[in-house]
């Protein structure tokens, strides 16, 4: 991230990009160059299996994958689920529309991900690992063929890993474009060659996972921190971050900002750092409105939020999550009723259809948005979008449904006035519902030709020849003609 | 299910069979053999999904109730040029919508569908990972960054002129 200026650096922290866009990701030399697959040696021969996960607890490293449950302690629930098979799967599902981290990594660093799934391998005591990735991510597909094919050569996947007498071996799998299919269980179905739909938990896949059998989930950039936990110690990790959040997170910046792209930032970093030192600030000098994080299940933060540390907790108590990694920076001109009505549309669309609260219930969320963003909206209409917000929230199958109405929970808890201008004003102020823009003509551009006057199929535009005009909001039937006519750019919406 | 009946000749059954045989005609293989067979193919006709079921001995329901759960599959053959339009969050709000708005009435098609002369299609995607570029659209292979409405007419005469 060489267009970063120096100062910028320095609130950057990378870990788990530490070998991205350094090493040529197809040579695993570069890797081990750089201490790869020295942690893999350090776990075989120095380490108990017990004494890794005892490191891994005291890290603090928790899942990045959303939920952020500790990965040490996942593990330590499969190893000691007792089975004569087991499984490791990497989720590399990245769902999220508008976040790419888990895709960078791949394509950048392919070994870290090898190397750690071997390190759970011996952890939990599996002896196959699974990486569940897109099909749309051909590049990270064909490098992670290639690296796994390098680690075999080298004896650093396979049977007996340096001489230790431990094996493990890593496999493809392909998702097919369904965003549930991150969701572990459902991930699991669709590994198994089902339809990815979601199961009740428990049982938890470290207990009854792929093929039934105990299955430790973990997601790329979870992975990705692995090694350099176990080289550099677990006191040295926990060193970094806030009380219960450890390490740093990667984020994809995008949106209305200056410097969009990938960030590694120090958990408990603020929104602030985040948005207008790393960032460079709002694009075209505009004015901050809101930073949407966690995708579809998430929320998002204003400026009333601009300083508070960014981690799991906080992120929670305001409203949002940590999800992935996704942050979407919105100016004044984007519309918090639309931004709910597109996170809503997504996940209509994504619904497994299983379960009846999230497959009616978002259809009836999006139907009540896409109301209130058409001007047809009521009063009323807000309190039914709340209710069944909670509803949905808290009767829906898997963390899909339970936490869809919260892009359109915390827009309304954030921006009561926004919603409240469209359903009583029926105006959108940042003018981006088109049906709640009004024709109106420019004052001082009209020449008073009267072109618009005389195609308005209603008449309601008056104005003498040669004098500006003006149109009557209260008939206007919005056709578009008279803009059609202006040859002289009056006729706006706004 | 699509509306043209297609008849399969004899080496492309042949193809599929092989295909299924390298995956051991095992069902939990069945997303990569319909990932092989969309590769080949181009696209999953319900006459594909008939034959990969008599081979791996599954309900034919079975098979298309995969197909129909990924959005990654089609029953619809691309176009010879497929438009993609990423309507993940960066480009949407940066005005993705009016772009795909746009390719909808000039192609005069839906997403999802493909031009009857077959040689554009429109599909939308979820972040293709250029959100700086954002709003981003692919045609093919190529893709087009900072793409406005008023730039989706050249792109299209680009394969059609
Ligand atoms: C709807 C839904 C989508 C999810 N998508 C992803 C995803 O794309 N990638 C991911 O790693 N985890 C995803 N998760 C979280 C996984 O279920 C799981 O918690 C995670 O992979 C565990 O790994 P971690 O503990 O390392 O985070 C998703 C969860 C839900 C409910
Ligand atoms: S909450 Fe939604 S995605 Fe999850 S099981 Fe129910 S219908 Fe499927
Ligand atoms: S057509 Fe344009 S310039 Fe002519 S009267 Fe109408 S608004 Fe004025
Ligand atoms: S939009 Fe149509 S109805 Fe409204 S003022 Fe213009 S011409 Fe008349
Ligand atoms: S959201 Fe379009 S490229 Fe990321």
């Amino acid at each position: 991230m060489s267009k970063y200026s120096k100062n910028i650096n320095k609130k950057q922290i990378r870990i788990a990009l530490r070998n991205c866009g350094i090493i040529d990701p197809e040579i695993i030399e570069e890797y081990i160059a750089r201490d790869g697959y020295h942690a893999l040696g350090e776990v075989l021969t120095r380490q108990t299996p017990e004494e890794t996960i005892e490191l891994m607890k005291a890290s603090g490293l928790r899942g990045r994958g959303g939920a952020g449950f500790p990965a040490g302690l996942k593990w330590d629930f499969a190893r000691k689920n007792e089975a004569d098979q087991k499984y490791v799967v990497c989720n590399a599902d990245e769902g999220d529309p508008g976040a790419f981290m888990d895709r960078s990594i791949l394509e950048g660093d392919p070994h870290s991900v090898l190397e750690a799934m071997a390190i759970v391998g011996r952890c939990i005591g599996s002896d196959m690992g699974y990486i569940y990735i897109r099909a749309e991510y051909p590049l990270a597909i064909a490098r992670l063929k290639i690296a796994i094919e390098q680690a075999r050569e080298y004896g650093l996947l396979g049977k007996d890993i340096l001489g230790s007498g431990f094996n493990f071996d890593i496999d493809l799998k392909y998702g097919a474009g369904a965003f549930v299919c991150g969701e572990e269980t459902a991930l699991i179905h669709s590994m198994e060659g089902e339809r990815g739909e979601p199961t009740l938990k428990p049982p938890f896949p470290a207990e009854s996972g792929y093929m039934g059998k105990p299955t430790n989930v973990n997601n790329v950039e979870t992975l990705a921190n692995v090694p350099v936990i176990i080289l550099k110690g677990a006191e040295w990790f926990s060193s970094i971050g806030t009380e219960s959040s450890k390490g740093t997170k990667v984020f994809a910046l995008a949106g209305k900002i200056n410097n969009v792209g990938l960030i590694e930032v120090p958990m408990g970093t603020t929104l602030r750092e985040v948005i207008f030192e790393i960032g460079g600030g709002i694009k075209d000098g505009k004015k901050f409105k809101a930073a949407q994080t966690g995708g579809p299940s998430g929320g998002c933060l204003t400026e009333k939020h601009l300083d508070t540390p960014i981690d799991y907790e906080n992120l929670v108590a305001n409203g949002s999550m940590m999800g992935s990694g996704g942050m979407i920076v919105m100016d004044e001109d984007d519309c918090m009723v639309s931004i709910a009505r597109f996170y809503l549309d997504f996940t209509v669309e994504e619904s497994c259809g299983k379960c009846a609260p999230c497959r009616i219930g978002n259809k009836r969320l999006h139907e009540l948005l896409q109301r209130i963003c058409e001007g047809k909206g009521e009063e009323s209409d807000l309190v039914r979008l709340r209710n069944l917000g909670e509803v949905i929230k808290d009767t829906s199958l898997c963390g899909l449904g339970q936490s869809s109405p919260n892009p359109v929970l915390s827009t309304m808890d954030n921006f009561p006035e926004e919603y409240l201008s469209h359903v009583v004003d029926k105006k959108c102020t940042s003018g981006v519902c088109t049906d709640l823009l009004e024709y109106f003509i420019v004052e001082e551009n009209c020449i008073g030709c009267t072109a618009c006057a005389r195609a308005c199929p209603v008449g309601c535009i008056s104005g003498e020849r040669k004098e500006p005009h003006l149109i009557n909001p209260d008939t206007c039937i919005k056709c578009g003609a008279c803009m059609e006519k202006c040859k002289f750019d009056a006729v706006i919406l706004k | 299910m699509s509306s043209v009946k297609i008849e399969l000749r004899q080496d492309q059954v042949d193809k599929i069979h092989s295909i299924c045989d390298s995956f051991g005609n095992q069902e939990g293989e069945l997303i990569n053999v319909l990932h092989k067979c969309q590769s080949t193919f181009g696209y999953l006709p319900a006459e594909v999904q008939e034959v990969i079921s008599e081979k791996m001995e599954m309900p034919a329901a079975k098979v298309y109730g995969v197909v129909t759960f990924y959005s990654f599959f089609t029953m619809i053959p691309k176009g010879k040029h497929p438009i993609s339009i990423c309507t993940g969050t960066a480009c949407y709000v940066r005005g993705a919508e009016t772009v795909l708005n746009e390719f909808k009435k000039q192609l005069e098609i839906e997403v999802g569908e493909t031009c009857e002369d077959g040689i554009f299609s429109l599909s939308c995607l979820r972040c293709v990972g250029a959100c700086g570029l954002a709003p981003v659209v692919q045609v093919g292979d190529k893709t087009y960054g900072r793409v406005a409405p008023d730039d989706v007419k050249g792109i299209i005469e680009a394969y059609t002129g």
